[in-house]
């Protein structure tokens, strides 16, 4: 006895309804662009994700996300005396220095890679059970370390003002800079989600590299500080990067040349993002 | 209870043409880049000594430590508006692969398949649910998932409320969910809104006997909206009544596809359960 409706059972079953013709195969390179832009189109569920992990992360805590911004500032504050004096620099020019190149650093660099390892394998469950645009993972992670970015730049504005220095409307010339880091953090989160969810030991390589890179990009010392030995600062496009968003913020406007630069570096990590991603996009949802 | 869309819809159907599908397995050193790289170039001598790896027909090892698993080889059938599609088979048949092929989370290797209309999958009882976020905050992540406007979540909302049950716990993590609160929670939340192709693994049978009687009643109606059903189960009962056909997969492939009661029949004589 069944309770469901009476369906009449269709005859001749193996044939199909309408007998539709193949679909056209479509170009991975298309398909990726395609998920792209339905990832785009679903930039409500990115926000809520990437708030909601934000809120997981501090569940429990008095200060939330603030705690971020109190242990920036403590370790501002530490290094900023410490640096300063084995440096012998004056601390009122090497401060708001520091404090602004080590929180685009951590927050815009470290932390942006480091999570865009795991952006397709920690959400592995929801890729293998519900169908929805990989490149949604990538904004949750840009949406996420923004939220993140914006706890910690209160940090160097903080001791621009406890210093005195204010660049004012000269200061909005980062914006530019800060779009270009959104784009370059998306697809460095498709580029090294989908080679990390096929080979697990990227992640700790990919860490010695920041790493390595932190000390040999002008963060903590200042390029000045190299008297015009400084050719090797084409090859390290984390340099140019950085200085765009970091230059005008403290009241430099980025020569053109810097600007050609990282507009190339981020052109070409987007082109071999989009190649990888294209590649390995029907294959992910195996690989997580 | 069921939301229907205002626009008209598309007719729905499922077409799978010599569908294939295989997946990598990776264990020991395949996960990493350096040992890959070095097996690689250590390929061309192994070969010298073993002729080919190969076991069976389903499994198929490519490096020693690659294997891949072929999940569905060569299938092919067609489903009508109104169908009611049972799978059966052993385990590792390739049932649950080809729900996962045909909700899209799989692309076909070989052949192809396309389904038309709405699809909503019911493949795993915590599908897209975050286990730290409280039920209320997961209906609002399926909500947007879904794409819904702040009114159409407020009903979702009611109306998973109404059904789960779940009283105070509603406002606790999930991850603090008994397996049949979740099962009620998530069973609630993907039959709120009345897809035309409905894909159900048989976890959602793990309710309590209560349960399982509103879950019918539920399900009767969205089975009503859905054009077409897909269920894989090993109830066989359920799926005499439930289904108007059964396909029977083996290693991958269809053995047998027909009127429910003529392929359970077949299938219960060869392997009593």
């Amino acid at each position: 006895m069944s309770i469901l409706p009476e369906i009449p059972a269709p005859d001749g079953m193996c044939r199909p309804p309408t007998a539709p013709s193949a679909p056209r195969p479509v170009r991975p390179v298309v398909a990726a662009l395609r998920d792209i832009g339905a990832g785009l189109a679903m930039w409500r569920l990115a926000l809520s994700l990437g708030w909601l992990d934000i809120r997981l992360r501090y569940r429990g805590s008095a200060l939330g996300p603030f705690w971020l911004t109190l242990s920036s500032a403590v370790m501002i504050g530490a290094m900023g005396v410490i640096y300063g004096r084995l440096f012998h620099m004056d601390l009122r020019g090497y401060l708001p220095y520091l404090a602004l190149s080590m929180i685009l650093w951590q927050v815009g660099v470290g932390a942006v890679l480091a999570e865009a390892c795991t952006c397709f394998t920690d959400a592995e469950r929801t890729i293998r059970s519900v169908r929805l645009p990989f490149f949604l993972q990538a904004m949750r992670l840009m949406v996420r370390n923004a939220i993140v970015f914006g706890h910690n730049i209160v940090v160097p504005l903080g001791v621009f003002l406890l210093f005195g220095i204010w660049h004012g409307a000269a200061m909005l010339l980062a914006a530019p800079g800060v779009a270009l880091w959104l784009v370059d953090g998306l697809a460095s989160a498709l580029l090294l989600g989908s080679i990390c969810a096929r080979f697990r030991d990227i992640p700790p390589i990919v860490g010695s590299v920041v790493q390595v890179a932190f000390y040999v990009t002008p963060v903590m010392w200042s390029a000045s500080q190299l008297k015009g030995r400084d050719w090797w600062f084409e090859l390290n496009p984390f340099y140019p990067l950085l200085e765009v968003v970091r230059g005008p913020l403290l009241g430099q406007v980025p020569a053109p040349r810097i600007w050609a630069e990282a507009g190339v570096s981020s052109a070409l990590l987007c082109l071999v993002a989009l190649y990888v991603f294209s590649r390995s996009r029907s294959q992910l949802a195996f690989w997580v | 209870m069921s939301q229907r869309p205002a626009h008209p819809r598309p007719e729905a159907s499922i077409t799978a043409r010599n569908l294939s599908l295989s997946f990598p397995v990776f264990h020991g050193g395949a996960r990493s880049l350096k040992k890959t790289l070095f097996a690689r170039a250590r390929r061309p001598l192994a070969a010298l000594r073993s002729p080919g790896l190969r076991t069976g027909g389903e499994i198929q090892a490519d490096t020693p430590s690659r294997i891949l698993v072929h999940a569905l080889r060569d299938v092919s059938f067609a489903v009508r508006p109104g169908e009611r599609i049972g799978l059966v088979g052993h385990n590792g048949a390739g049932k649950s692969t080809l729900l996962r092929a045909l909700a899209g989370i799989y692309e076909a290797g070989d052949g192809w398949v396309s389904v038309t209309g709405s699809v909503s999958a019911l493949l795993e009882p915590s599908a897209g649910m975050n286990p730290e976020l409280t039920g209320r905050e997961n209906i609002v992540l399926r909500a947007r998932q879904m794409g819904l406007d702040n009114a159409a979540l407020r009903r979702l909302e009611q109306d998973v409320e109404g059904f789960a049950e779940l009283g105070p716990f509603l406002d606790l993590p999930i991850r603090l969910y008994s397996s049949g609160m979740s099962v009620r929670l998530s069973f609630g939340l993907a039959t709120a809104i009345a897809p035309q192709v409905l894909l159900m693994d048989e976890w959602f049978l793990a309710g309590d006997a209560l349960f399982r009687d509103k879950a019918r009643a539920r399900l009767t109606g969205v089975i009503r909206g859905a054009d077409i059903l897909v269920l894989t189960s090993h109830a066989l009962p359920i799926l005499r009544e439930w289904c108007t056909r059964v396909l029977w997969m083996e290693h991958g492939r269809i053995r047998m596809d027909g009127p429910a009661g003529a392929v359970l029949d077949a299938y219960t004589a060869e392997i009593p359960s």
